[in-house]
């Protein structure tokens, strides 16, 4: 085989070394294209910035222009023979280069907010990390139970799943005036936008996951004297564990998503608050170091979390691979 | 037809062979099915699945049961381990009624269910510890029987490490773990290759020489039936029902060799006979399969 055609074998596990490249490469190719996009004056760059005024009075140094309107200037001053004004092409403020979003991701963290009493960066994180860890526990401890239960007895499937299909379609943002009607305007409300927005696939999802345990493995604790309440804690359980333990990785993902939405409800807090309290500053590179830093905390979470699975279900790997 | 000539009659039975039918005939049932029937509604209408089945299985005899695809034959483990209901008949374990599964009904199954999420030791204790016994206790039957079937070097493995054989010797181990009075085996050994299939079956003869277990076997593989059994029941499809209980001529201690042996061979032509499947008609899709055959190869390259 040629050297491409051994990277483009169809269906074909890759090798150790190549997986983590490709993976590696997956990440650096979006990190090209912005380069590129940044660092390339005659890609792109709609704006100049100028550097030197000349004869245009309303010009000044660091101000980005349209180029048509930099270019009719430039022939107009060129026509009164004044001083012409330079500059040099330039993005719009709100696609910063990636270093500045880089240094940005650390500056962040250090600049003190702008009022005195206002949180800071890190503060505004924890805050939004509190608020996603009680919605997605509270949502679970119901959630989890249900959704096994569901799965488990057809007759308790039957009498909730409809109702709950039934609910997931209504979006959690619109319960957001509700919930501040009765919860207050703090934490409450945005804590339970994130547990409708949870629960409901919750319940579904893992009701499917405990109807997908291979039926023959009930059987067979039924034929060794299992009775009915250890069937659930010593058969059922243990044996979608891992399953169980994939859908809960896959929901914390989607509280994350609701976790803007419910922070604009009431006071405005936590990450988004700092976002959008930066984006009116005009600060668009610490608006995308906020943004990227939920992205690093949840995919760093995730990641984490497949780690353990792997330590907490060896008998899974090896089940998964045959 | 495949029916064999000068073989003897596979009614015809030795003195020693007759005499051992005779002596297990005097022990006593344990498994006792009266008049079984079975019938259920699918998309296709009303299916009886089971007609009027009766047979009884001896203490500590090993009884096949065989035929064709839809004859029941699943069915029919299936209502004995009690994770069906029947419509009409008694099943008697020792006498009484079976309702529900319960462990005095070993079962192992075609496709091992094992729990995946214990180790192989765990796995054996499974049944004493749900039925109240001790965690001491159960450790220690389940060694035994690990021993017993050659595994406890595996005993901390997982089942997914194990292969085909090994697996089912597990489910084996755990169903006989809790000391049934009769251990119900649903085709244990189809899915395994010719060969382990073979070494399976001896050592499920030595198991079941050696302790106080009586055998309910399920394949369709005839030879495996002649083989182990003591009687073989011949089902017929549509609807299931019992076509002949075959006392098998061949004397025991069995050994492989004798596969060739004239009761064998009788059996085995008898078996046939009943459970030949009769040609499907053929469809009309079937019949438009027309190959044409060209010749591409030189004529003087031939290859028969």
């Amino acid at each position: 085989m040629s050297k491409i055609s051994k990277w483009f074998a169809v269906r074909a596990e890759l090798a150790s070394r190549k997986r983590t490249l490709l993976g590696i490469g997956s990440f650096l190719l979006p990190l090209l294209v912005w380069s590129i996009i940044s660092y390339t004056p005659f890609i792109w760059h709609p704006k100049i910035q100028v550097e030197d005024p000349g004869g245009v009075d309303y010009f000044q140094v660091g101000m980005l222009v349209d180029k048509s309107v930099f270019q009719d200037e430039f022939t107009s001053m060129q026509a009164q023979k004044l001083a012409l004004p330079r500059g040099e092409p330039a993005n719009p403020i709100y696609l910063p280069a990636p270093h500045q979003v880089a240094k940005a991701c650390y500056t962040a963290f250090t600049t003190a907010p702008e009022q005195k009493d206002l949180p800071w960066l890190h503060e505004s994180l924890w805050h939004s990390i509190q608020v996603i860890f009680w919605g997605f526990v509270i949502s679970s401890i119901v959630g989890v139970p249900l959704g096994i239960l569901a799965g488990t007895y057809a007759a308790l499937g039957r009498l909730s799943e409809p109702f709950v299909e039934f609910f997931r379609y209504l979006p959690a943002p619109a319960f957001g005036a509700l919930a501040v009607a009765v919860l207050g305007i703090y934490d409450g409300p945005k804590i339970a936008i994130i547990v409708i927005g949870t629960f409901f696939q919750q319940v579904l999802i893992i009701a499917n996951t405990t109807r997908k345990l291979d039926a023959t493995i009930i059987e067979a604790a039924l034929t060794l004297g299992t009775r009915r309440l250890q069937l659930l804690t010593r058969v059922v359980v243990p044996g979608i564990m891992p399953d169980l333990f994939r859908d809960l990785r896959i929901l914390l993902g989607w509280a994350w998503t609701y976790l803007i939405v419910a922070e604009l409800i009431g006071t405005s807090t936590g990450i988004t608050w700092f976002i959008t309290q930066q984006a009116r500053y005009q600060h668009f590179d610490k608006v995308y170091a906020a943004i990227m830093i939920i992205g690093i905390i949840g995919f760093g979470t995730d990641l984490v979390l497949a780690r353990l699975e792997r330590h907490l279900f060896p008998w899974d790997r090896g089940l998964r691979r045959t | 037809m495949n029916r064999e000539h000068n073989l003897p009659d596979y009614l015809q039975q030795s003195e020693v062979v007759r005499a051992r039918f005779d002596s297990l005939k005097q022990r006593e049932k344990i498994l006792e099915v009266r008049h079984l029937g079975k019938r259920y509604t699918s998309t296709q209408g009303e299916v009886e699945a089971l007609r009027d089945v009766s047979f009884s299985v001896h203490r500590r005899e090993f009884v096949c049961v065989i035929g064709p695809s839809g004859c029941g034959k699943s069915t029919l483990i299936r209502i004995l381990a009690g994770l069906e209901n029947h419509n009409a008949g008694d099943v008697l374990l020792d006498g009484k009624p079976v309702a529900g599964p319960g462990y005095d009904r070993g079962m192992v199954f075609q496709g091992y269910s094992l729990f995946p999420w214990l180790t192989v030791k765990k796995n054996v204790m499974f049944g004493p510890e749900v039925n109240g016994r001790g965690r001491y206790e159960a450790e220690r039957d389940a060694l035994m029987w690990l021993d017993l079937v050659g595994l406890t070097k595996f005993a901390d493995n997982y089942p997914h490490q194990l292969s085909g054989g090994m697996r089912q010797r597990v489910a084996i181990a755990r169903a006989l773990v809790n000391e049934p009075r009769i251990l119900l085996m649903d085709e244990p050994f189809g899915a395994l290759d010719a060969q382990t299939r073979v070494k399976m079956q001896t050592h499920l003869i030595d198991i079941w020489r050696n302790i106080d277990i009586t055998m309910l076997f399920i394949t369709h593989d005839l030879d495996e039936a002649i083989f182990l059994a003591d009687r073989i029941l011949v089902l017929k499809a549509h609807p299931g029902e019992v076509q002949e209980l075959i006392e098998v001529p061949v004397p025991r201690p069995r050994t492989p060799a004798q596969f060739m042996s004239p009761e064998f061979r009788a059996t085995k032509a008898r078996l046939e006979e009943l459970i030949h499947p009769a040609p499907l008609p053929e469809t009309e899709e079937e019949l438009a399969v027309k190959p044409h055959m060209i010749r591409f190869t030189n004529v003087a390259d031939n290859v028969e």
